[in-house]
């Protein structure tokens, strides 16, 4: 293990410990006084009916689907401008397919009306 | 050869770091009320010590002793849970950026500085700084998703699929209009970055201008800042996925939100504004007064604009910024090629 | 000290995927998977393979879960359903099966010897000069090129799927 991943493991190890010590505070600190009102999810005033964990639109599933494809392109992108000043016309000629192709599905998402929201 | 005094040094170092990005983050937190005060000709908070300045410290305390509800329903883990996540994700990515030049010098008290990056300008010099600060944040967005689903509470729930959906949207144009300023630099290392932009004219801002603007702009809705603040429309959502939170554990959401926002304007000043680099002035000081006046932005921005529309904003997201970032990596690379090729 | 590493993050992988096996609830499951992803990044680290570490959470704990997490909240299993689905015998003993088959496939390598060393094309001071991601972009954009394009055309093939799909419910 490169020895500068130290620091930013002793850094992980004392924010997850302010985290706890803060939620801690807040749990034993103070006095509760719980009642079946305060208790009760907020809905304007109104007795909550139903449940809260309601399905909900398709749409969210198809934008995290195109997110996670996206993110795959640019998880290329980033060692691609590493190198970039080596491969020169080669590597751009490359990663030039490769973004079109992507836009391609990018414009069909677009054209079926994936990314329209009422 | 590992001694016990580099481990201390590094704690040390890592304690200071946080104490000094906590006490920015309370006082982010005074700054904007001020700022957007003086925006709408009122006074802002100026009660607690002079002009105000006690405040944060006030508003910890009372936050600290107010009564915790969990509500009927919860799920008590991820209710839990989640604002732990979305805090330590929000100070996690200050270890990998550059805040200064570091010591001269070889050894502190006997201990030699060449080991931990301990004698650096920052926490972690590590070769892959820009990914480490994507991945973590990345991981924000379940604070978000978690907090809003174990809260058992309808306006929780639709604020929080509305916000990651915003999220993870706006993190594509994000990390892709950035890959125009790794292009340039040839590195992933933000101190690589940093010391690429030693003349202002080298500046990513000038030479990354449409980058710059996307940056900006998908910044701000990463972090849910107006016009962009979908997390907790008020007119509709109540507050969004932070409906059922009281006491402290509201305030850690409230921690992260400024913590995200103080991480904006320093990843702003390192990717574009040329980090720590400056005349004269030490370049601890030049780091903190670029970040300040990218906290000033936008707070501006939040007194100028009015909140967008959602559908209004997964189009704009979807159909002009990322396609706007992939013509701009496209282009920065025929540019950067035709340069280097008149070069050679 | 390498070692310490990797009895904290390969023990804090190991309980935390058998809570994404045990837990009751899939947004548990969901989140104890997420915190198993982070817990192997760690593990890449130590094998100095940065890059992959920074990969693995950026995509698989910071996507590919967030498409998980949606797809349990939209399905929203109710919890009868949940508990019908884990009674079924032949699925038990199916999975049993199955563990221990690998488990078998799996335990030669503790009775084996230390294996005889060979030093690849790519020992731990090549890749340390340049980094882990120099080397992997030079090979990924020459030698391995085309499997490179071919990736292009198969994530291209995934959005045409999953919008055809979602469309045709909608």
């Amino acid at each position: 293990m490169p020895e500068s991943y130290v620091p930013i493991f002793v850094f992980l190890v004392v924010n997850v410990a302010v985290a706890v010590l803060i939620i801690a505070l807040s749990t034993y600190l103070v006095k509760r006084k719980p009642t079946a009102q305060k208790l009760m999810p907020y809905e304007c005033g109104m007795d909550p009916f139903g449940t809260a964990r309601k399905r909900f639109s398709v749409k969210f599933f198809v934008v995290a689907m195109l997110f996670i494809i996206f993110d795959i392109e640019a998880v290329f992108l980033y060692p691609w401008a590493v190198v970039f000043k080596d491969l020169k016309l080669f590597g751009l000629i490359e990663m030039v397919v490769f973004i079109a192709v992507l836009l391609l599905g990018l414009f069909y998402a677009w054209k079926k009306g994936a990314l329209e929201w009422q | 050869m590992v001694t016990l005094g580099a481990i201390v040094l590094v704690i040390i170092k890592v304690l200071l770091a946080l104490g000094v990005i906590m006490t920015a983050i309370a006082y982010i937190t005074l700054m904007e009320r001020k700022v957007l005060a003086f925006l709408q000709v009122r006074l802002g908070p100026n009660r607690v010590g002079p002009w105000g300045l006690l405040q944060p410290l006030a508003d910890g305390i009372k936050l600290l002793f107010k009564e915790e509800i969990t509500v009927a329903g919860a799920d008590k883990v991820l209710y839990l849970l989640a604002p732990a996540v979305v805090m330590v994700c929000a100070l996690l990515p200050f270890a990998v950026v550059p805040f200064g030049k570091g010591i001269v010098g070889e050894s502190f008290l006997g201990i030699p500085l060449d080991q931990f990056d301990l004698g650096k300008g920052i926490l972690a010099d590590i070769d892959t700084g820009i990914l480490f600060i994507f991945a973590i944040s990345s991981l924000s967005v379940y604070g978000v998703v978690l907090g809003g689903w174990a809260s058992n509470n309808k306006y929780s729930l639709l604020g929080a699929t509305r916000a990651s959906a915003q999220m993870i949207s706006y993190e594509l144009a994000l990390g892709m209009s950035v890959v125009g300023v790794l292009l340039l630099t040839g590195s992933l290392s933000l101190v690589k970055i940093v010391e690429d932009q030693d003349w202002i004219w080298k500046w990513n801002c000038f030479r990354q201008p449409l980058a710059f603007l996307i940056f900006l702009i998908a910044g701000s809705a990463e972090v849910c800042r107006t016009p962009f603040d979908f997390v907790e429309c008020e007119n509709e959502l109540v507050a969004g996925y932070q409906t059922e939170y009281s006491s402290m554990k509201f305030g850690m959401f409230y921690l992260a939100e400024y913590g995200h926002l103080l991480l904006l304007s320093s990843l702003v000043t390192t990717l574009f504004l040329g980090g720590w680099q400056g005349p004269i002035l030490p370049p601890f000081v030049w780091f903190s007064a670029k970040v300040f006046f990218m906290l000033f932005f936008f707070i501006w921005i939040r007194g100028t604009y009015p909140r967008l529309r959602y559908d209004k904003l997964m189009h704009f997201g979807w159909k002009v910024l990322l396609p706007a970032s992939l013509v701009n990596v496209v282009a920065t690379a025929v540019i950067y090629s035709l340069y280097l090729g008149g070069k050679a | 000290m390498e070692a310490l590493f990797f009895y904290l993050f390969g023990g804090l992988a190991l309980i935390s995927s058998f809570f994404v096996i045990f837990l009751r609830k899939p947004v548990h499951n969901a989140v104890a998977l997420i915190f198993t992803f982070f817990c192997l990044a760690g593990l890449y680290l130590i094998l100095g393979a940065e890059f992959v570490a920074m990969i693995q959470v950026l995509v698989y704990a910071g996507a590919i879960m967030v498409l998980f997490l949606f797809v349990i909240m939209l399905l929203n299993l109710e919890e009868e359903e949940a508990i019908e689905g884990r009674g079924n015998k032949f699925r038990r003993w199916l999975g049993g099966f199955a563990a221990v088959v690998v488990f078998l496939l799996l335990a030669p390598v503790w009775l084996m010897q230390a294996l005889p060393v060979v030093k690849g094309t790519f020992p731990p001071e090549k890749v340390q000069e340049l980094g882990n991601t120099v080397w992997i972009a030079r090979l990924l954009f020459t030698d391995y090129l085309l499997p490179f394009e071919v990736a292009s055309v198969l994530l291209l093939a995934a959005i045409v799927g999953a919008v055809f799909f979602a469309m045709k419910r909608m």
